[in-house]
């Protein structure tokens, strides 16, 4: 039993240990820090990583099935009301905009993501952090694997708006 | 070293089909197959590749664990123990509040049951794999499955009644499922004499209405049978759908050592049912309403909780109030099985202690009611000449035969207890065709969909009593068994032996594709109506009311929230009402806490699950999440204060220090 305990965490290792996020904001790096060191320094930390997980990646529009979403430029009040129920009960479990949680703050993430990315980012978790390099730098940084809570593209299209809300 | 040379053997033989797909040597099982099959071929026929899935579902009865098991065909490999009719401490059921309702009965919370025949339901002659029946012999009771979620979703009692043997096998539409009584009891219950049985025991056979749309069961009717046991039954299907067959034994009445005197008839009966009779009959104001008291207790996947509910009243009906509607079938001796082939035509007692196989055409049957061919009656209730009814009689087949199952090639399967075989015979022509040793001691046999007018007959599955030597030994006890054969040729062929759990009296099968396109993944949390589910942990809170303190709680990979609770005080009655917030399929989370009086909790995404905890001891105690979760399951674990009692600490509740869902 223990060996097989062993091995399942090596392997979850493995798969999760080549991704990662900022570290309360303002962290970057894919080092990773101990819990403790989460609490106690929460400013900038050690600078090794290849990807700033600040930095805006807004031609990365991540891996999955959304390819192109239109966005206009006046922002949909109806969609950002449905948008902001579905994040309170399927993300805020694990995210805050203005504080790092389980997951990375959010505030800001349209100026930091593209509305793809956001979008295959909610709706296919898992393909994500295999594949895009962003994704992978997040989970190396905050550990644990999104949640996949099985949201649609209208959905998913629906916490974005919310989403641009909060810049 | 007996056992040595054994391993050395099937090592040689394992060897051998992997090295090479060659006919080699012949085994005891290859049995001169035409096909020039070996151990080898049998071997890959039961091989399911890694990932690669089987292609029948196998659901075979816990017996006396009350459980029901879900096994694959052909790799023989157990999916899934669904809790039934006993607690099941792995899943919470019977132990967690939601669940605990289902296992009321009239005689108050009853934690075991002894499962028998699982059935599944029909449309039109065929399994449509809807729901799995189950009955339960001590406390009569009859369940329903859902094979959507692999749960209990219903569990109904049977008043006046005893032994729930002779179920629960529904009929070809799924309009009813029934229930027998294999000891006799006064009916209603009363005190009196047991020597004076004879004559005033009766034997109830229950036919449970199913609701088209939620599979919802009631029992519309129950009929008062003479005293006999009522052991075994089958529906008619085809031509004679309308019409449930029942097998008795001891017709002799006997209430003691029954080893000999329940013996004592040549022939006992099939009691013929011609239920659409009495359905009209009931429809037309028939039967009488009896006051009785019964648990009806149903599962709801809204609320996911369960509630039970004591019916007062049931409705029974006398056979001598609905003439042409029960016939007895003088059928040798002391027959258990009795079966019904796919045509509907041939309906066949295993003659326990006769070693024939007595054959009835329901063609004479009907014949024979219309030319009154009768011997006498029981009870008022007509018996029919024996050679009026009878097709024929396949003697001296094996010794103790118990039930048959049928191909669609017109062939019957016999098991044979005594002489430890399942016995192939055509139906028509009488003559057995095969015979095959099986290890040991078989009780039932199961082709999917046996009981249907649609076998789908490549493979059958016995279910053996005894093992003895084909396991290692576990000590005194030792599993028992299934065995699988392909019967899609002349020759039955057996390919595997694999145990099973408790005593797997019936099984039911279906192609997998019936079932696993359908399969639930997840409870949606929009859809949530449990009274204490939250949808996200801002609705997260602990509260006091008296001395009982409800927490709502979520759990999400990898923490629960809150996750720090104070204020709990020695005497206080803790609930845990715990949330999975997960979306994502096959991620179930667990809870349990230091000292808590029950079972753990596990908890399906989306669904909603409480335990009780009636802390005993001041001090500071951890819960934690008992089902591997994610990489930080780990670290998925919180605290619970508890003070003095007459404290004045209040109650607080945080994550992460601050209270759920408080800061944006």
């Amino acid at each position: 039993m223990k060996i097989k305990l062993v091995a399942l965490l090596a392997i979850l290792t493995i798969t999760f240990s080549s991704c990662g996020d900022g570290k309360k904001e303002e962290k970057k790096g894919i080092k990773l820090p101990t819990k403790k060191e989460v609490k106690e320094t929460p400013k900038k930390a050690e600078k090794s990583s290849k990807i700033d997980l600040l930095a805006p990646t807004l031609d990365n529009k991540g891996v999955g099935d959304v390819k192109s979403v239109k966005i206009d430029a006046k922002i949909d009040d109806k969609l950002v009301a449905k948008g902001k129920d579905l994040f309170k009960a399927n993300c805020t479990a694990c995210h805050k905009f203005k504080k790092r949680f389980v997951g990375p703050a959010l505030k800001g993430v349209t100026q930091r993501r593209s509305p793809e990315w956001i979008m295959n980012m909610i709706m296919n978790p898992e393909k994500m952090v295999a594949e895009d390099p962003v994704a992978k730098a997040l989970i190396a940084e905050y550990h644990a694997p999104m949640a996949n809570q099985s949201l649609k593209e209208d959905q998913a299209r629906a916490i974005l708006e919310y989403f641009r809300t909060k810049n | 070293m007996k056992t040595i040379i054994k391993s050395i053997f099937s090592l040689v033989i394992t060897a051998t089909f992997f090295v090479s797909c060659a006919p080699t040597t012949a085994s005891k099982e290859t049995r001169g197959n035409a096909k020039g099959a070996i151990a080898g071929s049998a071997a890959e026929r039961v091989y399911v590749a890694p990932g690669e899935h089987d292609s029948h579902y196998a659901f075979i009865s816990g017996g006396f664990s009350g459980q029901l098991s879900v096994y694959g065909l052909p790799s023989g490999r157990l999916f899934r123990v669904i809790p039934v009719f006993s607690q099941d401490p792995e899943k919470g059921y019977g132990y967690n509040e939601e669940t605990k309702p289902m296992l009321e009965t009239s005689h108050g919370f009853v934690p075991w049951g002894d499962s028998h025949h699982p059935d599944i339901s029909q449309t039109n002659g065929s399994v449509d794999g809807r729901w799995v029946f189950i009955n339960e012999n001590n406390t009569p009771r009859i369940a329903r499955i859902s094979l959507e979620t692999f749960e209990t979703e219903e569990i109904i009692e049977i008043p006046n009644s005893a032994g729930n043997h002779s179920s629960s096998y529904v009929t070809e539409n799924s309009e009813y499922v029934v229930a027998g009584t294999r000891f006799a009891v006064p009916f209603p219950q009363r005190d009196m004499s047991i020597k004076d049985m004879k004559g005033n025991f009766k034997g109830a056979l229950s036919f449970l209405k199913i609701d088209k749309e939620t599979g919802r069961m009631n029992i519309a009717f129950q009929i008062k049978m003479p005293g006999f046991n009522y052991d075994l039954s089958h529906p008619g299907r085809g031509k004679s759908h309308g019409w449930f067959f029942f097998s008795t034994y001891n017709t002799e009445e006997a209430n003691s050592l029954l080893e000999v005197n329940a013996s004592q008839n040549d022939k006992d009966f099939i009691a013929a049912i011609n239920w659409k009779k009495i359905e009209e009959y009931v429809k037309n104001g028939g039967g009488k309403k009896m006051p009785a008291k019964y648990a009806h207790n149903t599962w709801s996947d809204d609320t996911h909780s369960a509630t039970s509910t004591m019916e007062k009243e049931v409705l029974v009906v006398e056979p001598k109030d609905v003439p042409g509607a029960i016939y007895f079938l003088p059928t040798a001796k002391s027959p258990h099985g009795c079966d019904v082939d796919p045509t509907g035509e041939y309906i066949i007692g295993n003659g326990k202690l006769a070693a024939a196989m007595t054959v009835h055409s329901f063609t004479k049957f009907q014949k024979a009611i219309a030319d009154k061919a009768f011997d006498g009656e029981k009870y008022g209730i007509p018996i029919m000449k024996f050679e009026a009814i009878n097709f024929g009689v396949l003697d001296q087949p094996g010794l103790g035969p118990l039930h048959t199952e049928f191909d669609t090639r017109g062939n019957a399967y016999t098991t044979f207890f005594i002489s430890s075989e399942v016995v192939k015979w055509n139906v028509k022509d009488l003559k057995v065709l095969d015979r095959h040793p099986v290890y040991y001691s078989v009780g039932h046999l199961m082709i999917p969909g046996g009981n249907s007018r649609t076998p789908d007959d490549k493979y059958l599955i016995s279910m053996n009593k005894i093992t003895k030597d084909r396991y290692l030994p576990t000590g005194p006890e030792v599993c028992q068994s299934a065995q699988l054969f392909d019967i899609s040729g002349e020759k039955m062929e057996l390919l595997l032996d694999f145990p099973t759990i408790g005593e797997p009296h019936y099984a039911a099968g279906i192609a997998a594709d019936k079932i696993a396109p359908k399969s639930r993944k997840i409870y949606k949390l929009d859809e949530n109506k449990h009274p204490y589910g939250v949808k996200s942990e801002a609705e997260t809170k602990v509260v006091r009311k008296g001395n009982e303190v409800h927490i709502y709680m979520t759990m999400i990979r990898s923490h629960f929230s809150p996750d720090n609770i104070e204020g709990v005080k020695v005497g206080d009655k803790v609930f845990f009402h715990v949330t999975n917030l997960e979306q994502d399929y096959d991620v179930p989370h667990g809870i349990s806490m230091i000292g808590a009086n029950t079972s753990e909790l596990l908890i399906m995404p989306g669904r909603t699950s409480t335990f009780v905890w009636e802390p005993k001891e001041v001090g500071v105690w951890p819960f934690y999440c008992t089902d591997f979760c994610s990489a930080l399951h780990q670290e998925m674990q919180g605290y619970v204060r508890v003070s003095p009692k007459g404290s004045n600490i209040p109650i607080s509740f945080t994550l992460d220090g601050d209270i759920p869902g408080e800061e944006e």
